[in-house]
C-alpha cells in the first residue's frame, strides 16, 4: 500500500495543517516508507482478541470513571487568558464565522 | 562512591537531604549554587526557563522548615522539571514554537506533589517537542548536548533532563516516558531513571503526547534517588486523571537493601539479535554477571512481538496525538498566524507555522489511522496487538521475576547522524516499547561504557506494581560497580 499526493492533501485538510508543496513531498516518501513497516503489523491475525485501551486492564478489570458532574475549579478567567492570542472584554475573538 | 565528594553538585539526592537536615548545608546555599551552575552551562542547552526568584523564594521556605526541624526526606533538595509539565511560575513551552511563551493557570499534580515534600524548582529542561523524539534535536529552540560528548545527542525525548542530571545542573529531574523517553536519555547521559506503572503518577498537568502510554518518573544518578522522587511523585489523583490508578502512594525506598538471592531474570532473546551492538552487548553482559554475582539465575525467556512493537507503537501513539494536538487551534493559547483569510484558514496557517516537521508527521499518520475506512485496519488492529503484547510478557513472567537487556540497540548517536531519517529513529525504541505498550515499569542503570566511552544503560521491566523490586536491583548493582558515580568528561575541564 503507497499514499498519493492527493492522499497527502485530504489528510492534511482533515488535520487542518497548510503544508507546503515542499512539506507535502517530504511527508508523502516519509509516510510511505514508515508504512513499509506497518505491513507486518497487518498479516497479524487477531481474530477474537479485543483490542486493549489502559494496559492494566490485562491483569485486573479497570472502571473509567466520571467524576460527580458539579464546578469544582476556581475561575481563573484572567490567569487562563493571559497568554491567549487575541482577548476583548473576556472572550476569545476568532475570525468572523457568520456574515 | 570511594571518595566523599568535594562540591555540592556532586552530592545526590540523598545525601543533600541527609546534610540539609542537619543544617550543614542550606536550601539557599544548594540552590544558589545549581541556579548558579546551570546559568553557566547555556551551552549544553539542557535548560529553556528559569525564575531565580521563585527558586529562592522556595529555597527560603525550605530553610524555615529545616530550622524547626521540620524537614522531610526531601525538603530543601532542588530538581527541575522537564517542559512538558505545566508550571504557573515558569513558562511552559513542551519544546514547541506553538506554546513559546504560554503560561499555564495551574501546576502539575506531579508538580504540586513535589513542591509539598519540599523540592525547590530549579527551571524547566528542553525536550523533543510534544515528547516526540528520541534524540532530542526535535526541540524548536535547541538542540541538547550530551555532556559525554558535545558532539553526540543526549537521548530523547527528555533529553534536557538527562543531560542537566548528567553535567551536575541538577540533583535529579521529572521524565515523561512514553515509548522510552526516560529510559533512553538516562541510558544515554549515564544515569538512572525509572517509569512507573501506567496509572501510578497523575498525567494532570503533563501536555498530553498519546495518553494511554504517557507517563512520569524521576531521572536521578542512583536508584536510590529515583526511589526517594518516585515515592513523592505518586498517588491516586481520582478527579483529575481519569486514567489515575486508585491505589495508595508507597515507600519506593522500602525494599532497597534487600538481598536478591534467587531472583529469576528473564532473559528475552529477541533483545540479544543481530540489531544490537556488540560494544552495547558486552556491557549488558557484564552487568548481568554482576546480578549472578549477587545470587541470582539469569533465565531465557521469550518476547516473540518484540519487532510488531515498533509499527503497533507507531500507529497507537501518533493516533493519540492527532487528537490531542488538536486543541492547538491558535484559540484559547499558543500561537497563532498573522494573516488569514477566514477560520479554517487560521487554523491550518497557525498549525502549519507553530508545529515543527516531526509533529506534522505524527498528526499525519494518526489523522490517516484514525480516518474513515482505515480505523480498523489500522488503530484497531495495533490495540488488538498490544493486547498479544501485554499477554506475552504475564507468559514471560511466569518463568522469571522481573526481565533485564538492553535500553537502546547502540550508544549515543551524533547530532544530524539519524535526523533527515525518521524510520530510523522509530527502529532505534524497538526495546522500550514492549513495556511501554504493555505499561510495565521499566528502568534504566548505567551498566558501562561501549563505543567512543559513551555511556550504556541496562534496562530492567517488571510486573505491574513491581517498582520496588526494580529499585532494590539496581541499588545492589550500583553497590557494587560505580558505572553511576563515573563524571563525564566535558566536566573536568573548567567545573
Amino acid at each position: 500500500m503507497s499514499l498519493s499526493p492527493q492522499d497527502i492533501a485530504r489528510i492534511a485538510n482533515l488535520a487542518r495543517l497548510e503544508l507546503s508543496d515542499d512539506e507535502s513531498a517530504r511527508i508523502l516518501v516519509q509516510t510511505n516508507a514508515f508504512f513499509d513497516i506497518v505491513e507486518k503489523m497487518r498479516s497479524v491475525d487477531t481474530a477474537g482478541i479485543q483490542p486493549l485501551a489502559h494496559p492494566i486492564e490485562v491483569i485486573q478489570e479497570v472502571a473509567l470513571r466520571l467524576r460527580d458532574d458539579v464546578a469544582s475549579e476556581p475561575n481563573q478567567r484572567e490567569a487562563n487568558q493571559r497568554t491567549a492570542p487575541a482577548v476583548e472584554n473576556g472572550l476569545f475573538l476568532v475570525p468572523k464565522v457568520i456574515e | 562512591m570511594s571518595s566523599s565528594p568535594s562540591h555540592i553538585h556532586d552530592f545526590t539526592v540523598a545525601q543533600l537531604a541527609s546534610k540539609l537536615r542537619a543544617q550543614e548545608l542550606s536550601a539557599v546555599e544548594v540552590t544558589q549554587h545549581f541556579l548558579a551552575r546551570s546559568h553557566a552551562a547555556d551551552n549544553l542547552g539542557a535548560y529553556l526557563a528559569f525564575n531565580d526568584d521563585f527558586s529562592l523564594s522556595q529555597a527560603c521556605a525550605a530553610d524555615e522548615l529545616l530550622g524547626k526541624n521540620a524537614g522531610g526526606a526531601l525538603t530543601g533538595v532542588p530538581f527541575a522539571h522537564k517542559d512538558i509539565f505545566v508550571t504557573k511560575d515558569f513558562p511552559s513551552t513542551a519544546g514547541s514554537k506553538m506554546l513559546d511563551g504560554y503560561y499555564s493557570s495551574f501546576d502539575s499534580t506531579v508538580g504540586n506533589k513535589l513542591a509539598t515534600s519540599g523540592m525547590i524548582s530549579l527551571g524547566k529542561l528542553n525536550c523533543d517537542e510534544f515528547a516526540m523524539g528520541s534524540s532530542n534535536e526535535n526541540s524548536a529552540f535547541k538542540p541538547v548536548l550530551n555532556p559525554w560528548d558535545h558532539k553526540r545527542i543526549p537521548g530523547g525525548s527528555s533529553g534536557g533532563s538527562a543531560a542537566a542530571v548528567a553535567a551536575r545542573l541538577t540533583p535529579a529531574a521529572t521524565g515523561t516516558d512514553t515509548g522510552g523517553s526516560i529510559r533512553q536519555p538516562a541510558a544515554f547521559c549515564g544515569i538512572t531513571g525509572i517509569k512507573p506503572t501506567y496509572g501510578r503518577a497523575s498525567r494532570y498537568g503533563m501536555v498530553a503526547f498519546a495518553s494511554s502510554l504517557d507517563q512520569a518518573g524521576p531521572m536521578a544518578r542512583t536508584a536510590e534517588d529515583c526511589a526517594l522522587l518516585l515515592s513523592a511523585m505518586c498517588g491516586p489523583d481520582l478527579d483529575r486523571d481519569s486514567t489515575s490508578l486508585d491505589m495508595p502512594a508507597e515507600d519506593y525506598t522500602r525494599n532497597l537493601n534487600d538481598s536478591i538471592e534467587g531472583l529469576r531474570i528473564g532473559i528475552p532473546k529477541e533483545f540479544f539479535g543481530e540489531g544490537l551492538a556488540p560494544d552495547v552487548r558486552t556491557a549488558v553482559d557484564a552487568a548481568l554477571k554482576e546480578f549472578e554475582k549477587l545470587g541470582a539465575k539469569l533465565v531465557p525467556i521469550t518476547l516473540p512481538r518484540t519487532e510488531l512493537s515498533i509499527p503497533v507503537y507507531y500507529i497507537i501513539a501518533p493516533a493519540e496525538a492527532s487528537s490531542n494536538l488538536s486543541r492547538f487551534d491558535g484559540v484559547k493559547f499558543g500561537h497563532r498566524a498573522k494573516n488569514y483569510a477566514d477560520l479554517t484558514d487560521m487554523y491550518k496557517k497557525t498549525r502549519d507555522q507553530g508545529f515543527g516537521d516531526e509533529v506534522k508527521r505524527r498528526i499525519m499518520i494518526g489523522t490517516y489511522v484514525l480516518s474513515h475506512g482505515y480505523y480498523d485496519a489500522y488503530y484497531l488492529q495495533a490495540q488488538k496487538i498490544r493486547r498479544m503484547i501485554a499477554d506475552d510478557f504475564q507468559q514471560a513472567f511466569k518463568a522469571c521475576d522481573v526481565i533485564a537487556g538492553p535500553v537502546a540497540p547502540t550508544v549515543a548517536w551524533k547530532l544530524g547522524e539519524k535526523s533527515d531519517d525518521p524510520v530510523a529513529n522509530y527502529l532505534a525504541d524497538i526495546f522500550t516499547l514492549p513495556a511501554s505498550l504493555a505499561g510495565l515499569p521499566g528502568m534504566s542503570v548505567p551498566a558501562g561504557f561501549g563505543e567512543a566511552k559513551m555511556p550504556v544503560g541496562l534496562q530492567l521491566i517488571g510486573n505491574y506494581f513491581s517498582e520496588a523490586k526494580l529499585l532494590n536491583m539496581a541499588h545492589r548493582l550500583q553497590q557494587a560497580t560505580d558505572f553511576h558515580s563515573r563524571i563525564p568528561p566535558t566536566l573536568v575541564e573548567g567545573a
